[in-house]
């Protein structure tokens, strides 16, 4: 196992940690890495992955317009709204 | 009025049906159970008075009107992982503490149409992830057989309700055990249906090529009825697959499935060797099957030591892309404190997410970074595919394995949380069922030190009708499955 970098992956995920929790943070995913290593002692030669149990291809469904998505409720989840548009801190300086 | 504590489902569906009981009576019956002892188990996040109540009393109206099903009336708890219109929708995360879902799950739009009445939304780990109910941002759940113990997790809200009748019966979901584990953890059934039997639709994604929506319960008979009317096909889930089976379409008027003329029973070897009390129980189990007709034969699963593995790396990867969602602008927690977009993705997602998230997070993002790719998210994909070859070469000679569902009975809550690693290989006995899609049973099988024992029955793919029919009978024979925790 190569040694974690625990910021790149923060950096990758958004999410950060406070101080006192990286130690252990680093501790813990270090052990996880070493438990999930212990695939690399099965002969996988020739397998073919599997990303569906049922090797099941996505289905898809007619390419016709769906009236059933409310604008209006869709962003009641959230106050940050106005005019139907989603409000995010200034991006252009 | 008939004592109605303990009863199962069906038995409250006969009461119903007879007009000795409305539903609004049962529906008030269980929440009065519910505010005396759920302070000791916090089993609920929500308890929905109002909206069970409305539920109860349009209910009775239906059955007046002669338009009752079977489950018309019939109150249930639903783990807070299925979107609801109306009562909040957690996760179990502080990130949905104040969510109130646009629209309604298909399970749980099914059952309405059904006639069930929803008591309200049960505690789980956080975004289902965890093997103890101890993640959740509400609170750990207490086991109602030793409220010192874990009901297992992530569907121990569920689990714990229905084990102290604060609920005949549940919804949980599974994604590497999160129901089997549960209710073994509380003595009583669960049911992991195959992958695709139950739509996802409104089932707030972990790892979505392995979660499963399915009953739970105190009888086989109840988890065949609430299958019957939870399961099938769904345009709105592409992973749904349409197999409506005449015995699975006999579910919803009470019909239990057949047992195969000579049922067999492979016991897989590797399950075995490290188990400790736990055998014993399993072996009386093997004989109780045979007393009924069973033949019984060993099978080996060879890859089952990397299945926790590539468990914990599949499904971490795909909780990762899942979760990646929650960026504090179109639902869930927001930020107060950020003065860039970038900021605002940052702190509300890890205000938002609590200790165990950020770790399955983290560990996904590093099975999926560049140049740990093949090392780790498609070797896992490989392993995940000789696992069920194991099973499916096991089943040509066997209808069914017989395994335990967990290592032992409930551990006590603080044991693991400080060791990630061991609280992940409690999983060792039902991840590998869930990286094969394929569906299992959990009933109780015994006790250890006075507290439950469940064992799995598993089946090949869209075969849950031999569980139904297998489990039905061994508890036909047998009364663990109506031992109950004291003090409630």
């Amino acid at each position: 196992m190569a040694g974690i970098d625990l910021d790149h992956l923060l950096f990758l995920a958004a999410l950060e940690l406070p101080e006192a929790e990286r130690t252990l943070a680093a501790r813990d995913l270090e052990g996880i890495i070493r438990m999930i290593d212990q695939m690399q002692a099965v002969d996988t030669e020739g397998v073919q992955p599997m990303a569906n149990p049922l090797d099941a291809r996505q289905r898809l469904r007619e390419d016709s317009a769906d009236p059933n998505i409310d604008r209006d409720l869709m962003q009641s989840t959230t106050s940050s709204v106005k005019d139907g548009y989603y409000i995010v801190p200034r991006v252009i300086e | 009025m008939t004592d109605l504590n303990f009863l199962s489902a069906t038995e409250l569906g006969r009461e119903l049906a007879a007009g000795n009981l409305s539903s609004v009576e049962l529906t008030q019956h269980y929440l009065q159970r519910i505010k005396a002892h759920n302070p000791r188990l916090n089993a609920f996040i929500t308890v929905a008075t109002d909206h069970a109540m409305r539920a109860a009393h349009a209910a009775d109206a239906s059955r007046k009107r002669g338009e009752a099903s079977l489950l018309t009336g019939l109150p249930y708890a639903c783990k807070d992982i299925f979107c609801t219109q109306g009562i909040l929708t957690t996760c179990g995360s502080r990130m949905l503490a104040n969510f109130i879902a646009p629209y309604e799950s298909t399970v749980t739009t099914r059952l309405a149409n059904a006639g069930a009445v929803i008591l309200g939304k049960t505690n789980m780990d956080e975004f289902a992830m965890g093997s103890s109910n101890e993640s959740s941002s509400f609170g750990a759940v207490c086991n109602p057989w030793d409220t010192e113990r874990v009901p297992g997790g992530s569907s121990g809200g569920s689990a714990a309700a229905v084990a102290a009748d604060l609920s005949p019966w549940a919804l949980g979901t599974d994604t590497g055990g999160s129901i089997r584990q549960p209710a073994s953890f509380c003595g009583i059934a669960g049911l992991k249906p195959t992958y695709g039997r139950v739509s996802r639709y409104g089932m707030i994604a972990f790892a979505s090529s392995l979660d499963q929506g399915g009953p739970m319960a105190r009888s086989v008979e109840d988890l065949a009825l609430l299958l019957g009317f939870m399961g099938g096909f769904d345009p709105a889930d592409s992973t749904s697959i349409d197999n409506n089976e005449p015995w699975f379409a006999a579910l919803k008027q009470g019909v239990l499935p057949q047992l195969p003329k000579t049922p067999t029973i492979g016991l897989p070897r590797e399950y075995f060797q490290h188990l400790g009390e736990g055998a014993v129980l399993l072996d009386a189990a093997r004989v109780e099957f045979e007393r009924l007709g069973f033949r019984v034969r060993e099978v080996s699963l060879p890859h089952t030591d990397a299945a926790v593995a590539a468990y914990y790396v599949l499904s971490g990867a795909e909780a990762s892309a899942n979760l990646s969602r929650f960026d504090g602008l179109r639902f869930g927690h927001r930020s107060e404190s950020a003065t860039s977009l970038r900021e605002l993705y940052v702190k509300s997602r890890s205000e938002g997410f609590g200790a165990e998230v950020k770790r399955r997070i983290l560990t996904g993002t590093y099975a999926l970074s560049v140049g740990y790719f093949e090392a780790y998210y498609q070797k896992a994909q490989k392993i995940r595919r000789l696992i069920q070859q194991d099973f499916l070469a096991a089943f040509n000679d066997v209808d069914m394995l017989l395994a335990p569902t967990t290592p032992g009975p409930a551990f006590k809550r603080n044991e693991l949380t400080q060791d990630p690693v061991t609280m992940y290989q409690q999983d060792i006995y039902t991840v590998p069922i869930s990286l094969a899609g394929l569906p299992a049973l959990t009933i109780p099988c015994g006790e250890i030190a006075h507290l439950p024992f469940g064992m799995q029955l598993i089946a090949p793919h869209f075969r849950e009708d031999v569980l139904l029919a297998a489990g039905a009978a061994y508890q036909l024979a047998t009364d663990w499955h109506r031992r109950r925790p004291e003090g409630f």
